[in-house]
């Protein structure tokens, strides 16, 4: 076996979180961990370059390729993050140095699923990939032992369990389908042959798969009736998760959903997958804005926007067609990037405060003007307004899907416009105002908060020609 | 033969919705893992005969997990954990016999009609499968949302996926089933392992609503 792209972005997390789980000291295995996320990242990049030949197991095409560049950039900017969180956090005794080992570990295991979820051709192995993946954030998530951090642990790990497990009989039944036109064996559970085939399935059996794939990977995804973990999970766990967590395996999730979404558009016969996803994705939006206005807790209430931003790209890629899908994938990139510069941010502010009540916090621009003004900017971005890059996605779902379903985009704008109410009120306390709670300097790493920003701005002032036409060939893909 | 063949697959996926149903009322914890050892039991049987019938010797090893792991090593487990977290004498408030048994032949009834309609043109043995599979698959989900203790819980969440492995293996020739029933095994045991190390009963400790405020973080 050759060590190419699609080899490398699975060798390098695996191998490394061998080496990182046998290695002590965290200092080293920080600066390793650093090393493998970025190895992978140059990995994920050389796709572009050399398209390595898919196989009945994995898989490369342009859809999965965006999928990674994102999940191993976000997953590299996260590790230098990382890396400065946890020398302050075994500083304060919060974790001890033997975790930190397991956690440096996990953190690779948790690359490794990811990428194999993404380039797996198979969709029995992408939900092994997806179920690695699941666990390992579990344990990510209970690291700290307490009582609300196990809590949280056990909620995600219950209701996690039950949307893979739904999400299962979806796939099996996906075979069922497949099985009389394909033939027994592994090529009914092959996404190149399933595409080709996809047209002479039975719809009736693709329809029931659909529902369910539905509920189990929109339980991942998060999708209204079927979040409740999402919140407990970012809250309790360590910050760097948090942001895996919203940034990376949210869009893992719904990368799986999409390609069975493509596989169904190819069946005349069988529902249109768009309504079901279009009222997922509404309710998801406008029930996470509300929700936003009641949060104390700082990680918690931007857990909440993630819901938000998932159910408008959701919503975005149920209306389908080119433009929408474009303007999904957009908002899909801009949210990870924003949402993962957030919870930089986020971290270190709990870190200085040693809070994550947003009551205890405030004055954050005068106590710590970098760290204050990074979060207001996060916050600017994630709200939507111009000139960043959240708002060009959001207007371009707006308008692309304003001529087909006015009624149903004015309930999405206003779920965004009550969600803007809700951020602007809770950074206000934040971020202005007489400053309350610890003044300690921060010990911060800005690098990635300010990366990830200025990628947001400039793709809100500019989109490189070759990035657009990128992201057309993806929606044209999506149909 | 071939009736023989279907009638004896028939009446082992028939009996696992049964058994489902028994654990549904079951307010003894003890109870109610004995029961999920029958479950367990059951299911191995009907893997075994399904690797018979599909001649496809390959699910034999699920059928034999499915008996060491489920039926004998996760039951045994269990007892010892509520000995330990001194649970087994607690009797558990659940939904009345007569609602839940309702509502379980309501979800039969549903998964019936769902799949026997979609799957019309599939060999009928498959078909009776997945309709029995979805069955212990909803009876499975239905206990955990009734029931409060995590051990209970965790108990609806092994038959929801016993459910899963019976449609699996009706698939016919599906291929990964063997690697999906082990993934499936460590997920539990990591569960099982969790409920010992962590020593959580219930989803919440306390009614308490300060409590609950506290673990939400929406206290000031």
């Amino acid at each position: 076996m050759t060590l190419d792209g699609l080899t490398g972005v699975l060798l390098i997390p695996a191998l490394s979180a061998g080496l990182l789980a046998a290695l002590p000291g965290y200092r080293l295995s920080s600066r390793l961990n650093l090393l493998a996320a970025f190895l992978t990242f140059a990995m994920s990049v050389s796709l572009f370059v050399v398209e390595p030949t898919s196989g009945p197991y994995l898989l490369v095409d342009d859809l999965n390729k965006v999928f990674i560049v994102l999940t191993t950039f976000v997953a590299f900017t996260t590790s230098v993050f990382s890396a400065s969180y946890i020398e302050h956090e075994i500083e304060i005794g919060r974790l001890k140095p033997g975790y930190v080992r397991f956690y440096h570990a996990m953190y690779q295991v948790l690359m490794f699923a990811m990428n194999l979820a993404l380039v797996a051709n198979n969709i029995g192995l992408m939900w092994v990939a997806i179920e690695i993946a699941t666990l390992t954030t579990v344990l990510m998530v209970g690291i700290y032992r307490t009582h609300e951090a196990l809590e949280a642990a056990w909620k995600y790990f219950i209701l996690g369990s039950v949307g893979i497990a739904l999400a299962l009989f979806g796939t099996i039944l996906v075979y069922m389908a497949a099985r009389p036109v394909v033939g027994e064996g592994l090529d009914a559970m092959v996404w190149t042959v399933l595409v080709t085939q996809a047209a002479k399935f039975d719809p009736a059996l693709l329809n029931v798969a659909f529902v369910f794939l539905l509920l189990g990977y929109g339980t991942k995804i998060g999708l209204a009736p079927l979040h409740a973990w999402l919140p407990d999970a970012h809250a309790e766990g360590p910050t760097p998760i948090s942001a895996v967590l919203s940034g990376l395996l949210l869009n893992v999730a719904l990368y799986a959903l999409l390609r069975f979404k493509m596989l169904l558009a190819l069946n005349p016969a069988a529902l249109a997958p768009g309504p079901l996803m279009v009222t997922a994705g509404l309710l998801s939006c406008v029930f996470a804005a509300f929700m936003l206005y009641r949060r104390r807790d700082i990680k918690r209430m931007f857990a909440y926007s993630s819901i938000e931003h998932m159910g408008i790209i959701v919503f975005a890629f149920g209306m389908g067609g080119p433009l929408a899908n474009f303007a999904g994938l957009l908002h899909m990139t801009m949210h990870s990037l924003t949402k993962s510069a957030i919870f930089f941010a986020v971290g270190h502010i709990a870190q200085v405060k040693g809070t994550q009540k947003i009551a205890d916090m405030g004055g954050l621009t005068v106590t710590h003007p970098v760290l204050g003004w990074g979060l207001v900017l996060g916050v600017v971005a994630i709200a939507g307004l111009p000139p960043l890059g959240i708002f060009m996605s959001e207007f371009l779902v707006v308008s692309s899907t304003f001529s087909r379903a006015p009624w149903l985009v004015m309930i999405l704008v206003f779920g965004i416009l009550v969600a803007l109410g809700a951020l602007f009120l809770r950074l206000n306390t934040i971020a202005f105002g007489e400053p309350r709670g610890t003044s300690a300097p921060a010990e911060a790493s800005y690098v990635p908060m300010f990366t990830h920003l200025a990628i947001v701005l400039m793709a809100g002032i500019y989109l490189p020609p070759p990035l657009v036409i990128g992201f057309q060939n993806v929606a044209k893909l999506l149909g | 033969m071939q009736g023989l063949t279907f009638d004896i697959a028939h009446m082992l996926a028939g009996s696992l919705v049964v058994v489902s149903f028994l654990q549904l009322y079951q307010d003894r914890l003890s109870a109610l893992i004995n029961i999920f050892a029958l479950h367990a039991l059951v299911l191995a049987l009907s893997v075994a005969w399904q690797a018979f019938a599909q001649e496809a010797p390959h699910l034999y090893i699920t059928a034999v997990i499915a008996l060491i792991f489920k039926a004998i090593v996760i039951p045994v487990a269990l007892r010892r954990i509520i000995v330990r977290l001194g649970i087994h004498r607690e009797i558990e408030a659940v939904v009345g016999v007569g609602p839940a048994m309702l509502l379980g032949i309501g979800l039969v009834a549903l998964s019936m009609v769902v799949m026997l309609r979609v799957t019309a043109d599939a060999d009928p043995l498959a078909r009776e499968d997945l309709a029995f599979a979805l069955s212990v698959v909803l009876l499975g989900l239905l206990m955990m949302v009734t029931r409060r203790n995590a051990v209970s819980q965790v108990v609806g969440f092994m038959s929801l996926e016993n459910g899963l492995v019976l449609a699996a293996t009706g698939a016919k020739g599906m291929p990964l089933v063997v690697e999906i029933s082990v993934a499936f095994s460590v997920l539990i045991a990591f569960i099982v392992i969790g409920i010992f190390l962590f020593r959580i009963r219930e989803r919440f400790d306390t009614v308490d609503m300060q409590e609950l405020d506290r673990l939400r973080g929406e206290r000031r």
